[in-house]
């Protein structure tokens, strides 16, 4: 076994060793493990100790020192021990597709496109204007071309590609707009009632003490925290894509922002919109958010929201904001009693409805009438000008 | 002076932790590295007990430092003494001393009041600084703790720079309500404090419940392990079996299957929300009791 291996090299590490070590080293990263050289260098001293010769304190000792987060460490004895105890060899690899497939490793490219760029995309703006055989005759507007009227359009009629691009930047622009209002906002309202008595005290000293010049102490406000769970089950799927860029800008924008796509599941889709380069975000995110077909589960999805993820996203200044047009195929009870454990959780709880800027409309859906007594903001969501409105209501949180 | 894995797995023995396996191991490995230790895991599994036994094995004091939303510098570093320092301001105003002297004697260590991390790198002998549910500081904290961590200085503008004095074992714990910066993971040593099993619960029973029969604290222990595995919004911790373990000793309970309505109704020990309450009822405990005993 490779642990005789170990045990005999113990006094001085030979090279042999050496370069096991950084296979090690390099299998955990193929893991998506943040292995640096300093790990490295230190697991190099804890093979040279006594306590090493034993496989029993040896793997933990290294687990220790390789993992940073709870699923490195679920996972680190699997690819231990296909290193280490099956005479190494390349069963890791084997490992490594196995095991790490929830875990793709990000590689930003280094100033690949512009960040908030252009969505040069050309599958993606394709797909989008397939989707719209029927709207082709009054979609394309006159003054659809222009920004400003771009903006009150449906975005069900946007079909034109080149005024897609322009939506889905808008969209991006808005996200960021939003996020740059709220700080404004929030440093207009610094200004704190409270004495900062160390500071006062150094300024006051060479009056004797007396405060004369005050100073005062700003209560810091804590950014608003936004989590957005965007459905992209069939029904939305004229809307999906917009929203995906809307995500994006969002997650880009804000601090503190969280995003979810749910279908019949829930997909926390965070890590990949955080790729600046927009077109590959984009492009990884819709494989996430491909709908299969089964129905949307909004309660399910919820629950697992609720369950796996809420203690570790909100906070008391979090605000939900749920993207559905609310057609839930699950039982209305269940997404009644998850939103009422959502409530009680978060500060706010937004929806927003496509549906709504179609006249006439009603929330007739179960589901929808189910989630109604929890909502906070029942909005439109069918052009940017709907999502442009929101945010006044956002700076108020 | 650095002990052996061998060593402090025995200290700890010693002085009463009951420890899993490799937590030793990842004592000895913070020593043996000076690096920080963060212990994650949920919440009530035993993550401050590590550092209270750490303090122990090493003899030295522990200092902790209790992580809020809003804490900042002053509370978790030094603060002056104000009204001294006003007093000193109006005594030495009246003997007529200058602007610039009494500046200079109120910002001396005398008007220092000393907060968790400061005190910790100030003792003579190294402590043991737990920085208890750093997820629940802000980011701004959290890179002044790994700058502090890093160079173990603190700069002090009215005063200079504290150099440590000793370097302090430092145990982070987090319950994972925010996601910790990458930068602070690699940065410390990592350990998944998991709920112990069944026999290292009945073992920490025993020694934790003074005058409890052993053949209980394994029916308890397995019972705990049970309830564990509903469906619950609030799992119990090893905190709430000891509640529950004394609240049984206390009723004179010695086989948990003669009573099962002293179960039933000491269950408000591990049960600890309403929704779980409705959840476990007297049906669920029956079964549950049934499967342990």
């Amino acid at each position: 076994m490779a642990v005789a291996a170990i045990s005999a090299s113990e006094d001085g590490i030979g090279a042999a060793m050496r370069r096991r070590l950084a296979g090690f080293s390099r299998s955990l990263r193929d893991n998506g493990f943040k292995v640096g050289l300093a790990e490295t260098r230190d697991a190099l001293a804890i093979l040279a100790l006594p306590p090493a010769a034993r496989p029993s304190s040896l793997k933990p000792a290294l687990r220790s020192l390789f993992c940073a987060n709870h699923s490195d460490w679920e996972r680190f004895d699997d690819i231990f021990d296909a290193f280490w105890l099956r005479r190494g060899l390349r069963q890791a690899r084997t490992v490594s597709g196995s095991a790490a497939e929830t875990r793709i490793p990000p590689r930003p490219l280094p100033a690949a496109g512009t960040p908030t760029g252009t969505p040069g995309l050309p599958g993606h703006v394709e797909r989008h204007s397939d989707g719209h055989g029927t709207g082709d005759g009054r979609g394309k507007r006159e003054g659809a071309s222009r920004v400003e009227n771009l903006a009150a359009v449906d975005l069900r009629h946007i079909v034109d590609p080149a005024d897609i691009a322009r939506a889905n930047a808008l969209a991006e622009c808005l996200a960021r707009v939003m996020r740059a209002r709220l700080v404004r906002r929030e440093q207009v309202r610094r200004r704190g009632r409270r004495l900062d008595l160390r500071r006062t005290i150094h300024r006051n000293v060479s009056h004797g003490g007396t405060p004369v010049d005050l100073a005062w102490r700003r209560r810091k406000i804590k950014p608003l925290r936004l989590i957005v769970m965007l459905d992209t089950s069939g029904s939305m799927s004229l809307y999906t894509a917009f929203f995906v860029h809307f995500l994006h800008g969002i997650v880009g924008a804000f601090r503190e922002a969280e995003a979810f796509v749910f279908h019949t599941r829930l997909a926390h889709v965070s890590a990949p919109l955080r790729d600046r380069d927009l077109a590959r975000a984009v492009d990884r995110l819709a494989l996430m958010a491909q709908g299969i077909g089964g129905g949307t589960r909004i309660g399910g999805s919820l629950a697992t929201f609720n369950r796996w993820h809420a203690r570790r996203v909100i906070n008391s200044r979090t605000a939900v904001m749920i993207v559905s047009d609310g057609y839930d195929t699950g039982a209305p009870e269940l997404l009644g009693d998850e939103m009422r454990r959502l409530r009680r959780r978060c500060r706010r709880i937004i929806w927003l409805n496509p549906l709504i800027g179609w006249r006439d409309y009603s929330p007739q859906a179960r589901g929808m009438r189910a989630a109604l007594p929890y909502i906070d903001l029942f909005a439109p969501a069918h052009n940017l000008e709907s999502l442009a409105a929101l945010e006044p209501y956002l700076a108020r949180l | 002076m650095t002990l052996s894995r061998d060593d402090i797995s025995d200290r700890l023995a010693a002085v009463g932790y009951i420890a899993d396996r490799d937590i030793a191991t990842a004592l000895w490995l913070m020593d043996y590295l000076k690096r920080p230790l963060l212990l994650e895991g949920e919440a009530g599994v035993g993550k401050t007990e590590v550092a209270k036994a750490l303090a122990a094995v090493h003899g030295a004091e522990l200092i902790r430092l209790q992580c809020y939303e809003g804490l900042d510098q002053n509370a978790a570093l030094y603060e002056w003494n104000y009204q001294r320092q006003l007093l000193a301001i109006k005594t030495r105003e009246g003997i007529g001393e200058d602007a610039e002297a009494i500046e200079e004697h109120i910002f001396s260590e005398r008007y220092l009041l000393e907060r968790p991390l400061l005190a910790a790198i100030r003792r003579e002998k190294p402590p043991v600084l737990l920085v208890d549910e750093v997820d629940r500081a802000d980011e701004e904290f959290e890179a002044f703790l790994l700058e502090l961590l890093s160079d173990f200085q603190i700069s002090i503008p009215e005063f200079g720079t504290v150099k440590a004095i000793s370097i302090p074992r430092v145990m982070l714990t987090s319950n994972g309500t925010r996601e910790l910066s990458d930068a602070l993971r690699r940065r410390c040593l990592y350990h998944y404090v998991d709920f112990p099993d069944v026999e290292r619960e009945a073992r920490i029973i025993l020694t934790r419940t003074p005058g409890i029969d052993t053949a209980l604290t394994s029916q308890i222990a397995r019972m705990v392990a049970a309830v564990r595995k509903e469906d619950l919004r609030k799992v119990p911790g090893v905190a709430e079996t000891l509640d529950w373990a004394a609240t049984l000793a206390g009723l004179e309970v010695h086989d948990l299957r003669q009573e099962p309505e002293a179960v039933h109704e000491t269950m408000i020990c591990l049960i600890k929300t309403r929704e779980d309450r409705s959840r476990v009822t007297r049906e669920v405990t029956d079964r549950l009791l049934g499967k342990v005993a």
